[in-house]
């Protein structure tokens, strides 16, 4: 994987993935690469970087709506957003942390992957906020879906398709999301001591609230200090204090509540967005798992030693689970006992060559597995785009 | 109001009607087949009522094994499928073709699961939107999305069309509410799509599913999000001296950091039509309105109506009344709401769907009157303003075709208008028969080849809901350049 094209626009990026029809040279696709460790590793000739593709082409902040070529840099986005009061509502995840990486995360790396933070529980994810893309498929045809407007039903929507599509139906060459007002100020709520079972159920009854909860983590006890579940609260200064006191009457059984201001409060959640400093050493293994949120303590449970360090974000819904490194990364036990709950699970962080071995993503049913085969083929009959990025390929 | 042309039927499926509804009679049994031409009648068309075509003949099936039978067995018969919720899609999305088996869901309408610490339900996809939201409402629970014709619309149908409605502009539409299906294919396989988890990973299908305006294949199950009401909800309305005005106005409080649950917009025609019709107590002296709803406790509810009053009287706001009580509340909305029955009794017409960057509010208004006023035609002006979503009603007499095709000629135009500055066709209603031929001003060839594409990766013999979204004539363009 010597060979790296950064094509400067859109006819660059067409005229890569022909040339990669013609040569049958599948190819690599990637931003700038902070997130290269996810997926299985692409069996690829050549590397398609979108990160010269780049800039904010669109920022209207009367009518909510923001759009950037994919190697523009998330930071850029937020920082423009920020300036006119507004922001992306699924907080972007960052996974430079988890997996070492430099630079800076791209646009189309941040749609590729649907990379969603603490506030998804309630915001929705980035493929929720996004309302357009373009993209060049692996015809090097390139082609719109949605637009700049929010209700949109036009057409399929190939939007939702490409993000989370990691690379296999297209190159996403710029992207248009819808954007939400910065809120005024934030406080977390947390109850300390609590185990699994009633942290992720005082979760759940606050989300169950009419109080908008923006972040609904529980962290267990780790190294002493002790388990903390923790409840964000934004708005405005004055509705701060009528919700505060409001949810704190609403678990006044779960414990007692302490109040964290603007400052830690931002720090907490930094800490729960990135995920890699409340999972331990670098060497172990990562496993994010995605179940409806009172199943997931039950998964913890039945994984018994195996886990080495976990907590829970989105009311429990997702739960981030770190195991000691091993062949499979414990596949062989974690696959079945999540299938049970009904739950997905990812592997995000191990070596290449275990992640060439096992499932990364959660494994498909027959049926569904054929329906995304052709799908993804309507796009990329040739198979040149990020092959075997997703899933194995089929014998 | 036929100008929109449906294929010409095979005759050989025709042919073989007898055979095709004993095969049915065996794969549904008891009353799930109707064949007689009256009872036939009531799924002759939808909300698009001008079109009716007969069909071949209609199945309802209580199961979803039954509806993988019924698809497996047309799709290998070559027989087109129309599926149909309750009919109510204004875009002829559920018009039947004589060649074709309209296959209802209408007997399963069970609540399967109600999951509140999850905040998710299960339902069968015959379920009304009405039904969701009423399973749940006495636990405090509602499902977002509500198209005004919630009352009697189907689960099923929201999907097909990914339903938007008033609420959106703080809730999404169907497909951010929307975690799981079950999936009938058309060769009968029957498949889990999502759950009850969030962001499974693996490509998103279930995005893709939803709003594909029935064309994949037939969703019998659902997991919807469901969400916790409001403390509570109060509407505000203000006049403004014209459109231009109201349109900035919607702009200044988006961007001072406010959003609202819904933002609705009504110009001089249409207010005087709904007050005619509802006695809302709406200003007469105006040149446009809006309502503007906000949520939570009574006091945030005081604070945040505060900073918007203040931000519209900027603007130029002559007229404002907030509601004190929920029968004023109520008053307030009545107008809006019952804004197409007012105008179905004064006129014929026809509801347009397009969607603008709202920042264009000014001059697509400036257009949409240019062109009916070219056409001697009157129009009222609806629309969910938050978002850019307008309802233009264009006035025409049923009795007068003359009239009629201007209507639709004038229908295209405003919508040509609306792709131009930057939006789209359609923004709730779906595409259908309706905007069909239209959809090439919107997009690309290529674009479009990608969807069909997507198409025939579900359905690779081109028979479910086939004659609708995509211009007739363009797959079999589409075949001769590939061959």
């Amino acid at each position: 994987m010597t060979d790296i094209v950064a094509p400067l626009d859109e006819a660059g990026v067409e005229a890569t993935i022909r040339a990669a029809i013609a040569d049958q040279a599948p190819l690599a696709i990637r931003g700038s690469g902070t997130r290269s460790g996810l997926g299985r590793p692409a069996q690829a000739a050549r590397t398609l970087t979108t990160e010269r593709l780049s800039g904010i082409t669109l920022l209207e902040p009367s009518e909510l709506v923001v759009s950037a070529k994919a190697g523009t840099p998330v930071a850029e986005v937020e920082a423009a957003l920020a300036e006119k009061g507004q922001r992306l509502a699924f907080e972007p995840f960052d996974h430079r942390a988890l997996y070492g990486t430099e630079g800076e995360p791209t646009i189309g790396g941040l749609v590729a992957a649907n990379a969603s933070g603490p506030r998804r529980v309630i915001a929705g994810a980035a493929r929720d906020a996004l309302i357009g893309v373009r993209l060049t498929t692996g015809r090097g045809e390139t082609i719109r879906s949605g637009g700049r407007v929010m209700k949109n039903v036009t057409g399929y929507d190939i939007v939702k398709l490409a993000a989370g599509s990691h690379g296999t139906i297209g190159v996403i060459t710029e992207a248009t999301f819808k954007t939400l007002p910065l809120t005024e100020s934030e406080t977390t709520l947390v109850l300390e001591g609590l185990d699994d079972d009633a942290g992720v159920a005082a979760l759940c009854a606050a989300m169950g609230s009419p109080f908008e909860v923006t972040g609904a983590a529980h962290l267990p006890a780790r190294d002493g200090a002790a388990a903390r579940t923790c409840l964000r609260l934004e708005n405005f200064e004055s509705q701060l204090r009528y919700r505060s006191a409001a949810l704190v009457k609403l678990l006044r059984h779960s414990g007692e509540v302490t109040t964290l201001d603007v400052e830690p409060s931002r720090a907490l959640w930094r800490q729960v967005g990135e995920a890699a400093t409340l999972l331990g050493d670098r060497s172990r293994a990562v496993w994010r798992v995605s179940v409806a949120p009172t199943r997931a303590p039950g998964i913890v449970t039945a994984l018994g030693p195996l886990v080495a360090a976990h907590f829970y974000d989105w009311s429990g819904g997702l739960i981030w689970i770190a195991v000691e490194p091993s062949d499979d990364a414990g596949a062989g036990a974690i696959r079945p006992v999540v299938a049970e709950a009904r739950g997905h699970a990812t592997l995000i962080r191990a070596s290449a060559a275990i992640r060439a071995a096992v499932d990364v993503f959660e494994p498909q049913a027959q049926t569904l597995a054929r329906l995304t085969q052709a799908v993804t083929a309507s796009f990329d009959p040739a198979g040149v785009l990020n092959p075997g990025r997703m899933h194995a390929p089929r014998s | 109001m036929t100008g929109i042309a449906m294929p010409s039927p095979d005759p050989l499926i025709l042919a073989r009607r007898d055979q095709i509804v004993a095969a049915l009679r065996e794969l549904v049994p008891g009353e799930g087949v109707i064949s007689s031409i009256d009872e036939r009648r009531a799924f002759e068309t939808d909300a698009l009522t001008a079109y009716r075509r007969m069909p071949l003949a209609v199945v309802l099936p209580s199961t979803t094994e039954q509806v993988a039978k019924v698809l497996a067995y047309l799709n290998r018969e070559g027989v087109p499928i129309v599926p149909r919720g309750a009919g109510t899609s204004l875009a002829g999305g559920a018009l039947p073709q004589e060649d074709a088996v309209v296959v209802g869901v209408s007997k399963m309408a069970k609540v399967l699961d109600v999951d509140l610490p999850n905040r998710t339900i299960r339902v069968q996809t015959g379920i009304t939107n009405l039904g969701v939201s009423g399973a749940i409402a006495h636990e405090g629970f509602f499902y977002a999305p509500d198209p005004s014709s919630q009352l009697a619309c189907t689960v099923a149908g929201n999907i097909a069309m990914n339903s938007g409605g008033a609420h959106c502009l703080k809730y999404g539409v169907t497909t951010n509410n929307l975690m799981g299906v079950t999936f009938v294919t058309m060769t009968g396989e029957i498949v889990e799509i999502g759950g009850d988890a969030m962001d499974p990973g693996g490509l998103d299908l279930l995005g893709i599913i939803c709003g594909s305006e029935g064309q994949f294949g037939m969703v019998t199950e659902a997991t919807l999000r469901i969400l916790p009401m409001a403390e509570g909800a109060r509407p505000i309305l203000f006049g403004f001296r014209s459109s231009e005005a109201a349109g900035a106005a919607v702009a200044a409080v988006l961007g001072a950091g406010i959003v609202p649950v819904a933002i609705e917009f009504m110009d001089k025609l249409a207010i005087d039509i709904c007050e005619d019709f509802a006695h809302a107590g709406y200003p007469r002296d105006v040149g446009a309105m809006l309502i503007v709803e906000v949520e939570g406790a009574p006091h945030e509810i005081d604070e945040q109506l505060a900073r918007i009053g203040e931000i519209a009287t900027e603007h130029g706001a002559t007229y404002s009344r907030q509601a004190k009580t929920p029968a004023e509340a109520a008053a307030i909305w009545k107008g809006r709401k019952s804004a197409f029955g007012a105008m179905g009794r004064i006129s014929d017409y026809i509801c347009m769907d397009g969607t603008i960057p709202t920042g264009r509010l000014p001059e697509v208004l400036h257009r949409i009157t240019e062109i009916c006023d070219a056409a001697g035609l009157q129009v009222a002006n609806i629309f969910h303003a938050g978002d850019g979503n307008l309802h233009p009603l264009v006035l025409y007499d049923m009795n007068d075709p003359v009239s009629l095709a201007k209507a639709e000629e004038a229908g295209d135009e405003i919508l040509r208008a609306c792709v131009e500055v930057g939006g789209c066709l359609t923004g709730e209603h779906g595409v259908g028969i309706e905007k069909r031929e239209l959809m090439t001003v919107q997009f690309t060839h290529p674009e479009l080849a990608q969807m069909m594409r997507v198409k025939e990766a579900f359905d690779p013999n081109w028979l479910m809901n086939p004659s609708k979204v995509f211009p007739l004539g363009l797959r079999q363009q589409m075949r001769q350049a590939a061959a």
